[in-house]
């Protein structure tokens, strides 16, 4: 498939990630709802262009409203983000954590099949509502509830992932993976200390190593990961515009501050059944095949990617799926720091899931405005080198258990 | 009778207290496990709590309810084990939701204490009194089998005087819970001579089974916690004594709680901790020591006049910390107690940093007790805090040397006194019931040339 029209993204933003690790978070003291966390972004998004009047459509992803939030029908909550919403067309889209990723892929739809020149996409969960273990059956919907839930952990996806650790610590070697595994965990805080919206933030723990370190106990978690293997439960939104050459011209965004989303894909699995090999995330591969294809780019050409880490042996998977190296390599390539802000193919700079925070539902949002923010020389302290010969970024949005894939490839606009 | 056929009709006696209704917690989630695990099939359980005061026992259903649902929730994991059969039970709220009703089918609240009668076993928790505690026994003597165990969760009282004197006949030993008996995972086991083997056997078990690090210590008065408390909260008194005619009572209460919290690197101050146990309640151990112990003035007339003076410590029933020889804001002490004007005087800056400054600055090395607790490198960091305040010569390292050194005498006479078998188990009972970083029998007091 190729692009039949240009599409641009632009006027990035998001919120903090607020959950455990912010100062500003005490989890017996009232927070704000899931409507000021879409009303933030969306203002923001919309304080960035002359006229909200040119917005033709929006689009908000959500994984759990209902539950987290006793709240449905969120696309009727955006028109409180600026009464020039009304009557726009707004669709809510769900793919458990990929509902941002198809928030942003849905907007795209839109601006090729010539039904919107400005999309605004959102992405919002708002999670800190109930306690882990409540959480834990909340976000245990990304699975099969009907052949999966009854036999299935207490902490039933971090427990998906820790058999995939196990299936990993088998093949390659406890050593080799769980080294991996820690450096991810480090690179994650080091990347979220250098971003002040991120959930980690504040954290200035000297040893992390340490932390990485810890020893699973399975009689209170899983078996094969610790708490600091595991993504962040956070509050939060992001949001973007999604536009055509029109739309650019509409919204007064000039083309070194938008970035053109040169190929895109999405895959998904059947959800009723468990991976073939657990040692790679084979929906997401094909997401990101899809995507290189309709960019014409290989893995070498990228100059960073983020991707999904809602557990940090998900981001070697990840990191492999990428295809920057191959089936088993991942784990020495991030062992070597070969995904640091300085290595070979930066990776998750604002601290991925782990450290930046994981609002499920907005966070496939939140990885493209960081994609936006690099490409377009916005991202401050995490800022990387866009090589002008490997000027592409790629984002990756997964939803369950590598069921629900959307990918992006992205360069600055006019380059 | 097995273990498992005990646990299928349990009584709780003075449950509705703040030790005994820990108990009952504990004890209501253990047979709850056994009911719905492989041995309890066709077993028929009841735990029946009883206390004198009524309305106290409403309060006992809300609080097992509450605390049934956080215990459930801390152990989903093996909650889910434990229904896997329920395929009507799915999620962990549904999980968390049964076995709190299922939990809480068990009690059975009572005034009566008739109603221990069939009780495989009896755990007592009531007022620290000899003479009641003998009126008690003596009833459920008569009203329980010959087969029935007794645990008391005295603190002070001789567990054999008990048995002898009411004549259980060996079926009696000391559980001595530590405050809250939920959370704190220390427990006492005070046995005697005439002790059944097998219920010291079952003890520990059952120690276990509530998840309790059992500490063993011999039948003599104030056993090891109370022990070494006792006396180290004399000699904090005697320190106040000593200071009050240089500073004033208010001003030597400040000092010598100050550095047997900070210099000590203690959780609380001496005092805050006896205002935490009660000043009644200390009152009424030492008491008991006083009597039952020959050789050692275990009095305190500072004590008794604070008694009289309505000074009494402890916890309202929403756990917030009464006024004691000091009072508290939000668990803080703001003031302290005036002996001679009978009122409290507010902690300011005007008169502490004056008496801060007579103790000098705290050594090199200090960090607060807080900060420390979960350190892994925490034994390194107090070794050379300690050799910082012997090196130095102020009068807080003076008081906290002293201290130490008064603090590892009575942990060395518990074990003289055969009331610990070992060092181990002295400070095994301070660093897991009482929260401090290093046992009472230690070498910080001492220079390294004198240690042998």
């Amino acid at each position: 498939m190729q692009m039949r029209r240009k599409v641009y993204l632009a006027a990035g933003t998001y919120t903090v990630s607020l959950g455990t690790g912010r100062k500003e978070f005490h989890p017996r003291k009232p927070r704000p709802g899931i409507e000021h966390y879409m009303q933030e972004a969306g203002r923001a998004v919309i304080s960035k262009i002359p006229d909200v009047n040119v917005i033709d459509e929006c689009v908000v992803g959500n994984f759990m409203a209902a539950r987290f939030n006793r709240q449905g029908n969120l696309a009727s909550l955006m028109p409180t983000i600026d009464p020039a919403l009304v009557y726009k067309p707004c669709t809510r889209v769900e793919g458990a954590c990929g509902s941002g990723g198809l928030s942003i892929f849905t907007g795209i739809k839109s601006i090729l099949a010539e039904t919107a020149d400005v999309v605004l996409s959102l992405g919002v969960e708002v999670q800190n509502t109930v306690k882990a273990i409540y959480g834990a059956d909340v976000l245990a919907g990304a699975g099969h509830y009907a052949s999966q839930r009854k036999n299935g952990h207490a902490y039933f996806f971090p427990s998906m992932f820790s058999d995939r650790a196990g299936a990993a610590f088998e093949k390659f070697g406890h050593e080799k993976v769980r080294r991996a595994m820690t450096q991810w965990y480090v690179n994650a805080v080091e990347g979220a200390r250098r971003c002040p919206e991120a959930q980690e933030y504040h954290n200035t723990v000297e040893d992390l190593h340490a932390i990485g370190n810890t020893p699973p106990n399975p009689k209170v978690f899983v078996d094969h990961l610790n708490f600091s293997d595991c993504s962040k439960v956070s509050d939060g939104a992001a949001a973007l515009l999604v536009l055509s050459e029109e739309g650019l011209k509409k919204t007064a965004i000039a083309a070194k501050d938008a970035v053109e989303v040169v190929g895109f894909g999405t895959s998904v699995a059947d959800l009723t059944k468990q991976p073939e090999d657990p040692t790679q995330a084979d929906t997401s591969q094909s997401a990101v095949g899809k995507a290189y294809e309709m960019a014409g780019i290989h893995a070498k050409d990228l100059a960073f990617a983020e991707v999904h880490d809602c557990f940090s042996i998900t981001g070697i998977l990840m990191a492999e799926a990428t295809g920057i190296c191959g089936h088993g390599e991942g784990y020495d390539f991030i062992s070597e720091g070969r995904t640091k802000l300085d290595g070979d193919l930066p990776m998750n700079l604002s601290g991925g899931l782990i450290g930046h925070g994981h609002y499920t539902g907005g966070t496939g949002v939140r990885e493209t405005v960081d994609s936006w923010k690099q490409l377009t020389g916005r991202a401050g302290d995490f800022q990387v080198k866009v090589p002008s010969d490997r000027p592409y970024g790629l984002m990756i949005s997964m939803g369950g258990n590598d069921k629900t894939v959307v990918t992006l490839v992205m360069q600055q606009a006019g380059s | 009778m097995d273990l498992a056929q005990r646990y299928t009709d349990v009584g709780v006696i003075g449950a509705a207290g703040k030790m005994g209704s820990g108990i009952a917690l504990l004890l209501c989630q253990q047979m709850t496990h056994r009911r719905l695990g492989p041995d309890g099939k066709g077993r028929r359980f009841k735990l029946t709590l009883m206390d004198v005061n009524d309305a106290a026992l409403d309060g006992l259903q809300s609080y097992l309810a509450s605390q049934l649902k956080r215990m459930a929730e801390k152990s989903t994991i093996l909650l889910r084990g434990l229904y896997a059969d329920r395929k009507d039970l799915v999620e962990n709220g549904e999980i968390i939701d049964a076995f709190v009703a299922d939990a809480l089918a068990l009690p059975r609240f009572t005034t009566d204490l008739g109603a221990m009668k069939g009780a495989h076993m009896v755990f007592e928790a009531i007022a620290e009194n000899i003479d009641l505690k003998k009126k008690v026994y003596g009833e459920l003597k008569n009203l329980c089998g010959p087969e029935t165990w007794f645990f008391t969760n005295t603190s002070s009282i001789p567990i054999s005087l008990l048995d002898r004197e009411v004549g259980l006949g060996g079926r009696i030993v000391g559980y001595h819970f530590y405050n809250p008996p939920a959370v704190q995972k220390l427990l006492e086991l005070i046995t005697g001579p005439d002790t059944q083997s097998d219920l010291i056997e079952a003890s520990k078990q059952i120690a276990s089974d509530l998840r309790k690090k059992v500490i063993p210590a011999n039948d003599i008065a104030g056993f090891i916690g109370n022990g070494h408390f006792i006396r180290d909260g004399l000699y904090g008194i005697s320190e106040l004594e000593r200071l009050t005619g240089e500073h004033g009572f208010p001003e030597a209460a400040y000092l010598v709680n100050h550095v047997s919290q900070d210099w000590l690197i203690r959780p609380m101050g001496i005092f805050q901790l006896i205002d935490y146990v009660g000043v009644d309640v200390f009152q009424c151990i030492l008491g008991v020591m006083n009597r039952f112990i020959d050789g050692e003035d275990l009095h305190s007339t500072l004590i008794d006049a604070l008694m009289d003076k309505g000074v009494r410590g402890g916890q309202n029933p929403d756990g917030s910390q009464k006024d004691g020889f000091f009072r508290y804001e939000k668990g803080r002490p703001v003031a302290v107690y005036s002996l001679d004007e009978g009122k409290y005087q507010p902690l300011d800056d005007s008169w502490t940093g004056k008496l801060d400054g007579l103790l000098g600055t705290l050594p090199e090395g200090y960090v607060p007790w807080k900060g420390l607790a979960r350190d892994p490198g925490k034994n390194e960091k107090l070794a050379a805090y300690f050799a910082n305040l012997r090196a130095t010569d102020t009068l807080g390292s003076s008081l906290a040397t002293s201290y130490l050194k008064r603090s590892k005498e009575i942990g060395e006479n518990l074990i003289k006194s055969g009331v610990a078998a070992n060092a181990e188990d002295v400070n095994g009972v301070l660093l897991n019931g009482f929260f401090h970083l290093y046992g009472p029998i230690n070498d910080y007091a001492a220079d390294p040339q004198t240690v042998h």
